[in-house]
């Protein structure tokens, strides 16, 4: 077995017009084991910009304890928050500090850039970005992933349709996984709020 | 086959130990002591490599006493968790330790925790964990049985269903168990339950 398949995780990040979703599965396991069902895989790093990160959970753990830590001492000199393509930026260099020795994590990172303009992308656990103007995915259940979003997604659709959207592609994905699932936690963020909500799916 | 577990009742923690210290086929005691009294309200539950798990845990004693000396007040339960997963992060990569722990802790505002830090230090905080191969019977047995602010009586009912499921079927099932409980009256041990004794004059 895999690294990145060691504790199990499914991530989605999705553009809508001037909104964005992202969301995940809440199963930690240890290889067939479940530990718990209510890991929280997606972090706020300011109200407009969410870091998920996949792949083994405690790389994941150590990788946003460094960037909030960068984040904030950006905040305190720079006196503003760090837009999207910045911290993606600034993730990809953390990875690839770490070349011959990685973390074993795969971020996505979602966010509102410029006029509200929505910012997606994903990334190796090198380092290596991958901008997308429609969705991202990764995870124990990325193929799966992929078919479902490439199947469901429209460009432009507003918060609640995007919210069912996503719903509907991460829990059909992750019912095909045996590593993750037992429910979902999608964030919409339009520019005015954040709305958190937990899917409730097959638990099993 | 080390097994470690705990649970949070309502108002406490109790975490349950066995108590054989093995090598290879060999059995050396029946009456090792796996759970640590961290601080008055702190116990530390651990598993894994004996060198690892005494040296590791008197380190993190050591460090939880030091910073009460010199900051006049103790650690929460919380601070101590995520201070012992910083100290596993951070060997993990040079000089990893095989210990799994679990910190069962009650501060006065928030009440009891369980915290389940595995030896690559992930962590996350429970309601009931567990450790080793025991682990498949009591997470299963607990899964059935427990629910949220259980009193000592159901939960030291509980503990003892989970010991019974352990020795009738683990093969290498260890005889001697002990519990320890923390509450706002503090650590302490509660109970042995044992179906060997160890003593120094055997029948000859």
């Amino acid at each position: 077995m895999s690294i990145f398949e060691y504790n199990g995780s499914a991530l989605i990040a999705m553009v809508g017009k001037n909104c964005f979703a992202i969301a995940s599965d809440r199963r930690l396991g240890v290889q067939l084991q479940t530990i718990a069902t209510d890991f929280q895989r997606i972090y706020k790093i300011h109200d407009r910009l969410f870091l998920g990160l996949s792949g083994l959970a405690t790389d994941a753990q150590t990788l946003y304890q460094r960037l909030v830590f960068r984040h904030k001492l950006y905040q305190l000199r720079e006196e503003r928050v760090m837009k999207p393509e910045t911290f993606a930026s600034m993730v990809s260099a953390l990875l690839y500090e770490k070349r011959f020795g990685p973390y074993f994590c795969q971020p996505v990172i979602a966010g509102l850039g410029d006029e509200d303009k929505p910012f997606i992308c994903t990334m190796d656990s090198i380092g290596a970005k991958e901008l997308a103007k429609d969705f991202v995915v990764t995870g124990t259940a990325s193929e799966s992933l992929y078919g479902a979003c490439e199947a469901m997604f429209k460009p432009d659709m507003e918060a609640e349709e995007l919210f069912e959207t996503i719903s509907q592609a991460l829990l059909s994905s992750v019912d095909r996984d045996c590593l993750s699932g037992w429910g979902g936690h999608v964030y919409v963020v339009t520019p005015t709020e954040v709305k958190e909500r937990i899917l409730k799916g097959r638990m099993d | 086959m080390e097994c470690v577990f705990g649970l949070v009742g309502e108002g406490f923690a109790v975490v349950a130990a066995d108590t054989s210290a093995v090598h290879s086929i060999l059995v050396h005691k029946s009456n090792e002591d796996k759970i640590m009294v961290l601080d008055s309200h702190k116990l530390i539950a651990a598993s894994g490599e004996p060198g690892d798990r005494v040296q590791f845990t008197e380190y993190i004693q050591k460090n939880v006493a030091l910073y009460q000396f010199r900051n006049g007040i103790p650690l929460t339960t919380a601070a101590a968790a995520n201070f012992t997963r910083g100290e596993l992060a951070t060997a993990l990569r040079k000089n990893p330790y095989s210990v799994n722990i679990l910190l069962a802790g009650y501060d006065k505002e928030t009440g009891p925790a369980l915290y389940y830090i595995d030896y690559i230090a992930t962590l996350h905080k429970v309601d009931k964990g567990a450790f080793g191969y025991g682990s498949y019977f009591s997470l299963s047995t607990m899964d059935r049985h427990y629910h949220s602010r259980m009193s000592v009586e159901e939960a030291i009912d509980l503990v003892d269903k989970c010991i019974v499921e352990i020795r009738s079927r683990l093969v290498v099932a260890p005889p001697n168990f002990v519990i320890k409980i923390v509450d706002k009256d503090g650590a302490r041990e509660y109970a042995w339950r044992e179906t060997v004794k160890d003593s120094i004059a055997s029948s000859a």
